[in-house]
């Protein structure tokens, strides 16, 4: 009886009934969230997983401009069907300098975790044109604007700075060279190839959206599609390593 | 001075303060809008001008148009009730009302007959997407929870809303941040966290909104000549704090340029993931549940006339609830590359809350003890039960999705999609509803135009819901069986496309009952508007923005 008493000192002070509700509220996000920023086995230690470069960055900023991970996840479940349709079950760690992340949370199209590698320039291209030209039954929107646009590439230095401050690992080269290695990443046969190679590893150069007279949104898009998944080499990878 | 005998009209630290902030943030958006980065952020840097120099001139002329005392507390011993934002919020709540149902048939539409995205990058799926959930969320349930906090918290204190300008303030801005957050995703501007899409700017702005709004709502509880705050009260602070808290977790960002609309936000990755969904099912947590509850606790009891059922189950209801629903949000990321000892806590919380769901559920439906009759009567009322019904209903359905076995399924289907509306149209939408054909009367002083427009309203829409999230379990449970199946040689026994192929029946059928939700909320309209304009005085004429009386 007396105990349900007690609780009008909530019902009669609102600084105490704040109070009450600040402290109630905050511990399960504690709980949850902060051993995430210690605890050592979170993100799994593997090799290959590198910055974005400068054309991927920039085409990853146009995925999620358009809204893509409302209908494509990138997180493969470690679930017999998924591990077989799509491949290797998603690491923590390969997405460890997503910001923000794109796991997504509706597969209304396929999921696009590795989808880097599994289908060829044209056919991203044409896809992106008119998604029915090569599946007939798709339900996606067509995005043949983006070949159709310069890619705004002048202030994509500004981007890694602010990528660099909140911890991804970009040196002062790439901040120095990102413009230029924008360009150069979609110009096949490139001269200076080999520097974005040598600045991001596995990086692949060429022009991705076929018309190699301008840089457009597509083939940033292109690009940051081509790489989704390919950073770690999975007949390397260890699983066994990371029980820790 | 026409009269010398009459105090000496004097412009108040806040009207100058504030139109002399408002002025200086007009000139910043100026400059801002000249060297801004994209086309779309100084369109946004426009926006922020005019608003302000709109402020400036709406604050400058209210003050020559204003007698010279401040409006009296009270009136003959009566609070002098303030109406006005009120009234504000719930004229524009219909309208985004409307507007956000809209473009959700669009979007359904879209899905079934693809045709409809036109290839153009402003009305695409993946931009309109989050302009019906922003629409709905934000701009509906929001101005709903607006106008019913600042009416409930003036009537449950017996006195006047605290401040002068600030509860204008708080309804108008937030409508302007609904604005900047629309015209963004059409544009694009769009940092990508579900149910927190709008950039940096327009966080900042929400930021300063919603603290003068937890300020407004304190200081009028601070004035209160009733020693208990009721118990819807303590339901809407808890959704105005936590709402903050979430609302800073999840933004920090930093934007690459002042004359950027890009930020980038500070986690990454797996952490980024579980700040997400901390927020994002808080959002429903305490945006959707909480505060509607509170409409429930205040609303339910007074039409029924009857007390609330039970005023101990109320207070374990409220504890109960908002500490378990903090934990719920890795059921989001079941079987993803978050570590499993999140996983597993975010189950088991989410299956605790079944218990203090159901309490509130019980607490709302068992006030009409001795009042059943008034079903068979009252469309309002039958409303508002059957939307704590359909509350009961999905917080079953949602513990059970969270068990990580059900999730495996259910996870990226549109049984997620199902779920998600029978909570929002069945309960959120309805008991907005219920509130409002019940403020509206109290509001203009006028009787409700047609219950029997409300009857109708009532059970085309109950159609509507019944034909989505039916059309949605089938849709949803068959694609993640599909994606499963095997062949009895051990292949996959379907394409990805063919799954999607088989969605399209269901996804008409999703659009037709999304068609008919908002047919009845348009024939909601019609009967509001009859009311508002009935008969008598000219009052009528200041629907919009009657001034603060």
């Amino acid at each position: 009886m007396s105990l349900w008493q007690k609780h009008a000192i909530f019902e009669k002070n609102s600084i105490v009934l704040v109070i009450g509700i600040l402290v109630v509220i905050a511990i399960g996000g504690l709980v949850e969230i902060a051993p995430l920023f210690y605890l050592k086995n979170t993100i799994e230690k593997v090799d290959g997983v590198r910055p974005y470069t400068p054309l991927e960055l920039a085409g990853r900023n146009i995925y999620v401009r358009e809204g893509c991970y409302l209908c494509h996840s990138q997180m493969i479940r470690p679930l017999r069907d998924e591990v077989e349709r799509y491949g290797h079950y998603s690491l923590a760690a390969e997405s460890m300098y997503d910001k923000p992340f794109q796991w997504g949370s509706k597969r209304t199209g396929p999921d696009l975790a590795r989808v880097g590698g599994k289908y060829s320039d044209d056919w991203h291209r044409d896809h992106l044109r008119d998604p029915r030209s090569v599946v007939p039954g798709s339900v996606m929107p067509g995005y043949g604007f983006l070949a159709n646009t310069e890619l705004d590439f002048r202030n994509i230095a500004d981007d890694l700075k602010v990528l660099r401050l909140e911890g991804v690992p970009y040196s002062q080269d790439m901040v120095d060279n990102a413009v230029k290695d924008v360009a150069t990443q979609a110009t096949t046969d490139a001269a200076d190839a080999a520097d974005v190679i040598k600045r991001y590893p596995k990086a692949q150069v060429r022009d991705f959206d076929g018309n190699p007279g301008k840089i457009s949104e597509a083939d940033a898009l292109i690009a940051y599609l081509q790489m989704m998944g390919t950073q770690v080499d999975f007949n390397l990878y260890d699983d066994k390593a990371n029980i820790r | 001075m026409a009269n010398a005998l009459a105090p000496q009209k004097q412009m108040t630290f806040g009207e100058g303060g504030l139109a002399l902030t408002f002025a200086a943030l007009a000139a910043l958006c100026i400059v801002i809008a000249a060297k801004a980065y994209t086309p779309e952020y100084a369109f946004h840097a426009y926006l922020f001008t005019a608003a302000s120099l709109a402020a400036v001139f709406a604050i400058i002329n209210r003050y020559y148009d204003r007698p010279a005392e401040r409006a009296p507390l009270t009136i003959d011993g009566k609070p002098n009730y303030n109406m006005g934002p009120v009234k504000f919020a719930t004229v524009i709540a219909m309208f985004w009302g409307i507007a956000g149902f809209l473009v959700g048939l669009i979007i359904a539409l879209q899905l079934a007959f693809p045709v409809l995205n036109f290839d153009l990058q402003w009305i695409s799926f993946g931009r309109l997407r989050p302009l019906h959930t922003s629409a709905v969320i934000f701009a509906f349930g929001g101005n709903v929870l607006l106008a019913t906090s600042f009416y409930v918290v003036q009537r449950t204190s017996r006195a006047r809303l605290a401040g002068d300008l600030a509860p204008w303030f708080v309804v108008l801005g937030y409508n302007f941040f609904i604005l900047i957050a629309g015209t963004g995703y059409l544009l694009g501007i769009t940092q990508s966290k579900e149910y927190a899409e709008p950039e940096w700017y327009a966080d900042l702005w929400l930021t300063v909104v919603w603290v003068t709004y937890l300020l407004v709502f304190l200081a009028t509880l601070w004035r209160r000549t009733e020693p208990h705050i009721y118990v819807a009260n303590w339901f809407y602070l808890a959704f105005i704090v936590t709402i903050a808290m979430l609302h800073l977790g999840n933004n920090a960002t930093v934007p690459v340029s002042i004359f950027s609309s890009k930020s980038y936000i500070v986690w990454s990755g797996v952490q980024d993931a579980m700040v997400q969904w901390w927020y994002g099912h808080n959002a429903v947590g305490f945006f959707l549940t909480a505060g509607f509850l509170a409409i429930m606790y205040y609303f339910i009891p007074k039409r029924a006339e009857r007390p609330v059922y039970s005023y101990r189950l109320s207070i374990i209801h409220f504890w109960a609830l908002i500490f378990l629903y903090i934990w719920a949000g890795p059921h989001h990321l079941h079987y993803t590359a978050l570590p499993d000892w999140a996983q597993t806590l975010g189950m088991t919380f989410s299956i605790m809350l079944w218990m203090p769901s159901w309490g509130g559920m019980i607490n709302g439906i068992m006030t009409l003890s001795g009042a059943w009759d008034k079903l068979r009567t009252d469309p309002v009322l039958r409303l508002m039960v059957v939307s704590v019904a359909f509350y009961g209903m999905s917080t079953f359905e949602g513990p059970m999705m969270s068990i990580k076995v059900v999730n495996s399924l259910s996870h990226y289907t549109d049984w997620t999609i199902g779920h998600v509306h029978s909570g929002a149209l069945g309960w959120v939408a309805y008991i907005s509803f219920g509130a409002i054909y019940c403020l509206v009367p109290w509001l203009w002083n006028r009787p409700l135009y047609s219950l029997k427009l409300v009857n109708w309203h009532f059970w085309v829409s109950t159609v509507g819901i019944v034909l989505y999230i039916t059309a949605m379990w089938v849709s949803g449970i068959l694609q993640g069986l599909m994606w499963r199946a095997y062949t009895s040689l051990g292949f996959l026994e379907y394409s990805f496309v063919e799954t999607v192929e088989a969605m399209h029946p269901f996804y008409v059928i999703r659009a037709l009952g999304g068609f008919l939700f908002l047919c009845g909320a348009l024939i909601m309209v019609w009967n509001l508007w009859k009311t508002v304009n009935s008969a008598e005085q000219a009052e009528t004429a200041g629907l919009a923005l009657a001034p603060a009386e």
